[in-house]
């Protein structure tokens, strides 16, 4: 196998020429070229760094420069997903060159807003996880590695179901877009983590806020863009990685490998599969019984691009089973008490890679197929197919026959179609529109003979969007609209009591279909139709080559999902009985933001700040209580609130020599419920991390980091606690299931070096997650009440490039 | 062109082979749903027999189950015995049978408040030789008024102290089914 290849780096060649002069009217001109083929590369920035001038190139790959000052002189070029690359040059008089730049031509096929540094958007708050970082993830989740980004925190049930949450908002208000297809897997659900494989992306961008237009306009949270692995063109090439990793907590072991494969004729072809398997986690002081997980994905891509056109094929699979910690699960109230004063978990068993209920299987299924042709002078159009299987199964503690029998199990079935346009002929005015028609269906198997959570629905939705971005000399601004289309069509039995109770036979006696399906349950046929509005506005100013400001405004209308819609039913995790309401409407989002930046060699400052005004936000509280024969349980209704969230984020990263980085990321965050007048439920409390990281490339680029993480205790929480009554204790307990736990400080350690044998590269790291096993709860965890969070964690991780 | 073409094929037929059907969908009578308990209570030496019920019709619905006490005599033993049923299904389904067939993952537990009474587990042992509880008896205090409650519980814990006994403290576990009957004892 020929390996010569640094596969993800991008090589920049130049002929270097140094003459003398001395005044301000150089040009400096030349070309980008491709490496392999000279085709020329479009969209290049170059950019004079100590002088505050840039261009970009322009169709043919040309660029000029005018009125450039002699002396030395810093030049940034930089592409889509390549690290910008600087050069330093002496200017005596104008300069012509001809800037070779090796790159993966699939990115200049991206139907995204070009940015310098491979972001996804210029006029929002947007971050990008590279490769690197992501690697350090491997044997953790899409949620875990989405919380390095200041701002970006989880809603977890337990440490393996995590759900990204963007400045105080997840679940249906943060889109998920994985090679480019919006994820559709059931992402209503707290306990439904998102179903990607974290080792299938390249890198990962988060949009915060409904700014990326052209995904979606209902992402009143934000927006996370998986990119998968990118094949180089051009080019007959076989590389592959392989990463291992060992646990000590959770005996976890998981291994990922990918293989890619290119032809010079423009063939591709690429795989990579991932297995994952852990049994029982640890607390600091015991074991979290019940809480392994057995993971499987592969993702498998051909196709073939050229610079004119091509085409892709992408199919991925995702199968998790996922232990609940034994102990969360409560029969009524009465358990949800004793759970809760019990220092430590009711249930604590050996450790066990067995999984037993309660436990999740899901499985989803994701096949894309698209196709793209260039007009020379005009843009690129794009179309593209895809369907999504999303199987969910979920297991309970059952009886007798029951007992192996799952007690939710889902089909969510989705089709979709878009087009896109994209006209970047001129650079520095770019178009783009484009529309998408989506079908999805939900079939609950009634083979569970549980009664439905999520009734059986057919979905219709149409979108449509268009974008604009004008480049200005320092300035860039960019506004887009897109109007959304959703009807529902649902199928779904009540039970008498609850369809009286919710005063339904006044206000939807229509919808009835079976008024007798059985002696207590009717049948009903509600059907739904919501048109939505987005926009999005924003403008970056380079005010010189340090600092920059960016703000923005959104506007994101999001219709409400079947479970705000038709929840109706018993939610055993958190012992209580939650409902939908079939009054729903669309709730709407007005959030303003603005950035700082400042970059320097030594110094680097990004400060985010956001407000975002929700009315009609969608919010689920207490509102009674209801005797069953198990015994009591508290009501929790889906209600519509008028809601604001503010904050600010901020990065901080100081690199006093080559060899050491201090960085700082914190987060603040305030959430209230305008109409109550009281705080909102499940807002991130203040967080800062701070990690100082020794590096030094010339000891086989040796690296060790010290990092502290402070999560402060959230003090601003809505008081849900009820008085139940319990039989036992023939009394009234208070039932505490606001109050959030302490503040916690967590300290995180690791290293690692490179080393090659014969052609192939190898990186060994190693780290201590929690070192002094600190024992810890998370106020957004739904098994915080059960138990402690993770507890120390040795890890061993060996990753071989070839 | 083809491309196009290619695309196109798939995109139609990936919609033909989903047609979706407008039958209406299945009802669920959910056949594990403990509607009922019923405890018969039958004096030992003779006497009046004692029917205390609980009756949910609407499973986890927003009806209350309606619950009937009963009255009993004054420092008198009583032997009982516990049926739990599902009366959504039709004929009834007895669900005391699936509790007496996995005995090692359930037992009951019983509690007097403001009155009097002992209670003894009676019945068949489940196969680790501990109580299940179907059947047990009361032996009745003084004369008073007050509540019975009657738990069950799914994998509680038996080996914890006092469990066996009767002792719900340390049972962990979850609640299958807890009623509170009114008790008059004259």
């Amino acid at each position: 196998m020929k390996s010569k290849n640094i596969v993800f780096a991008c090589i920049l060649l130049l002929l270097s020429s140094i003459v003398t002069g001395q005044n301000c009217k150089h040009t400096f001109s030349g070309i980008v070229e491709d490496f392999h083929n000279k085709s020329p590369i479009v969209g290049a920035t170059v950019f004079i760094k100590n002088q505050n001038k840039y261009t970009t190139t322009n169709l043919e790959g040309k660029f000029s420069l005018p009125n450039v000052c002699s002396g030395k002189v810093i030049v940034e070029i930089s592409h889509i997903s390549c690290e910008p690359q600087t050069i330093e040059l002496n200017i005596v008089k104008s300069v012509y060159k001809i800037i070779d730049l090796e790159h993966h031509e699939e990115e200049l096929n991206e139907v995204n807003i070009k940015g310098a540094i491979g972001l996804k958007t210029k006029t929002a708050q947007e971050t990008l996880i590279k490769t690197q970082t992501l690697e350090k993830f491997s044997d953790a989740s899409l949620g875990d590695a989405l919380k390095n980004i200041t701002g970006v925190s989880s809603i977890n049930t337990g440490n393996s179901i995590v759900k990204p949450v963007i400045n105080g908002l997840h679940s249906s208000r943060v889109l998920v877009s994985f090679n480019n297809v919006k994820l559709q897997d059931q992402e209503w659900g707290i306990e439904h983590a998102p179903n990607v494989d974290i080792n299938a992306a390249e890198s990962i961008s988060v949009i915060k806020g409904a700014n990326a237009l052209q995904y979606g306009g209902d992402a009143i949270g934000g927006v996370v863009i998986i990119n998968p692995t990118k094949s180089i063109i051009d080019k007959d090439t076989l590389y592959g990685k392989n990463i291992f990793s060992q646990q000590t907590n959770g005996r976890l072991f998981s291994v990922t490998t990918s293989l890619n494969k290119s032809y010079k004729n423009g063939w591709f072809l690429n795989g990579q599969a991932s297995f994952k398997r852990a049994g029982d986690f640890e607390a600091a002081n015991y074991n979290l019984s019940n809480t392994g997980i057995n993971s499987k994905a592969f993702t498998f891509n051909t196709g073939k691009k050229q610079f004119e056109n091509g085409f892709e094929l992408f199919y991925s699979y995702l199968s998790n089973k996922i232990g609940i910690l034994a102990a969360s699960h409560s029969g009524n109230v009465a358990d949800l008490v004793d759970a809760i004063k019990s220092p430590k978990p009711l249930r604590i068993n050996d450790f066990s890679y067995v999984i037993n209920n309660p436990k999740q299987n899901v499985t989803h299924h994701l096949l894309k197929t698209s196709y793209y042709k260039r007009f020379k002078g005009f843009g690129k159009l794009s179309l593209q197919y895809d369907f999504q299987l999303n199987n969910r199964l979920e297991f309970d503690k059952r009886r007798g026959s029951f007992k192996n029998l799952q007690a939710v199990d889902l089909d969510l079935t989705t089709h979709n179609f878009k087009a896109d346009f994209n006209l970047d002929a001129d650079p520095n005015h770019i178009y783009k529109f484009g529309f998408s028609g989506l079908y999805q269906n939900n079939f609950p198997d009634p083979a569970t003979q549980v009664r439905r959570l999520i009734p059986d629905y057919n979905k219709f939705s149409f979108g449509t969007y268009a974008i604009a971005e004008f480049k200005f000399e320092n300035l860039i601004v960019s506004g887009g609209v897109r109007y959304d289309l959703e009807h529902i069509n649902a199928k779904k039995f009540y039970l008498q009591s609850r369809w009286n109770d919710l005063n339904y036979q006044n206000d939807f006696n229509d919808i009835v279909i079976n008024p007798s399906a059985t002696a207590s349950q009717l049948l009903t046929n509600p059907k739904f139709t919501y048109h939505n509005i987005s926009t999005s506005l924003g403008a970056t100013y380079n005010l010189d080559a340090k600092n920059s400001l960016m703000v923005n405004y959104g506007l994101a209308n999001r219709a409400p999902n079947p479970s705000e819609l038709f929840s109706d039913g018993l939610h055993h995790s958190a012992a209580r009985i939650e409902i939908g309401d079939l009054r729903m409407q669309t709730e709407t989002s007005n959030r303003f933001s603005a950035s700082y930046s400042y970059n320097s060699d030594k110094l680097n400052v990004v400060v985010e700040g956001f407000y975002n005004h929700i009315k009609d936000f969608i919010y689920i509280e207490p509102t009674g209580e209801e005797k069953t024969n198990r015994g009591v349980f508290p009501v929790w209704s889906y209600k519509q609130v008028n809601a604001q969230l503010f904050g600010v984020d901020t990065n901080i990263s100081y690199q006093p020599t080559n060899n050491f980085v201090l960085t700082n990321k914190s987060s603040l965050l305030k959430g209230r419920d305008l109409s109550g007048n009281r705080p909102l439920i499940d807002i991130p409390p203040f967080k800062t991390v701070t990690s100082l990281v020794f590096k030094k490339e010339n000891w086989k680029n040796f690296h060790a980091s010290i990092e502290s993480e402070f999560n402060a205790k959230q003090n601003e929480y809505p008081d849900n606690n009820f008085e139940a009554y319990l039989p036992l204790y023939d009394s009234f307990v208070l039932v505490d299931i606001s109050t959030p736990p302490s503040a916690y400080h967590l300290l995180n350690f690791s290293t690692g070096f490179d080393f090659n044998m014969s052609k192939t590269k190898f990186n060994l790291n190693f780290s201590i997650d929690n070192v002094l096993n600190k024992s810890y709860r998370t106020y957004l965890d739904r098994l915080r009440y059960f138990a402690d969070d993770l507890g120390r964690n040795f890890k061993i991780q060996l990753k071989i490039n070839y | 062109m083809k491309h196009i073409k290619l695309l196109a094929v798939l995109f139609i037929s990936a919609f033909t082979i989903t047609s979706c059907s407008d039958d209406d969908p299945e009802v669920i009578n959910e056949p594990e749903v403990i509607t009922t308990m019923k405890v018969e209570l039958t004096p030992n030496g003779g006497g009046d027999k004692v029917t205390l019920l609980s009756k949910d019709a609407d499973g986890t619905g927003s009806a209350a189950p309606v619950v009937t006490g009963g009255t009993l005599v004054a420092n008198k033993t009583y032997s009982a015995v516990i049926t739990l049923l599902n009366e959504l299904e039709s004929p009834a389904e007895n669900i005391t049978e699936e509790v007496a067939e996995e005995a090692d993952e359930h037992q009951f537990f019983y509690k007097a408040n403001s009155i009097t009474s002992t209670f003894t587990y009676a019945g068949t042992n489940d196969s680790n030789g501990n109580p299940v509880g179907i059947n047990f008896t009361v032996a009745t205090g003084a004369a008073g008024t007050g509540t019975y409650v009657i738990t069950l519980k799914h994998e509680p814990n038996k080996s914890a102290a006092g469990v066996k006994d009767g002792d719900i403290t340390n049972s962990g576990g979850e609640t299958d089914i807890q009623v509170r009957f009114p008790i008059t004892i004259q």
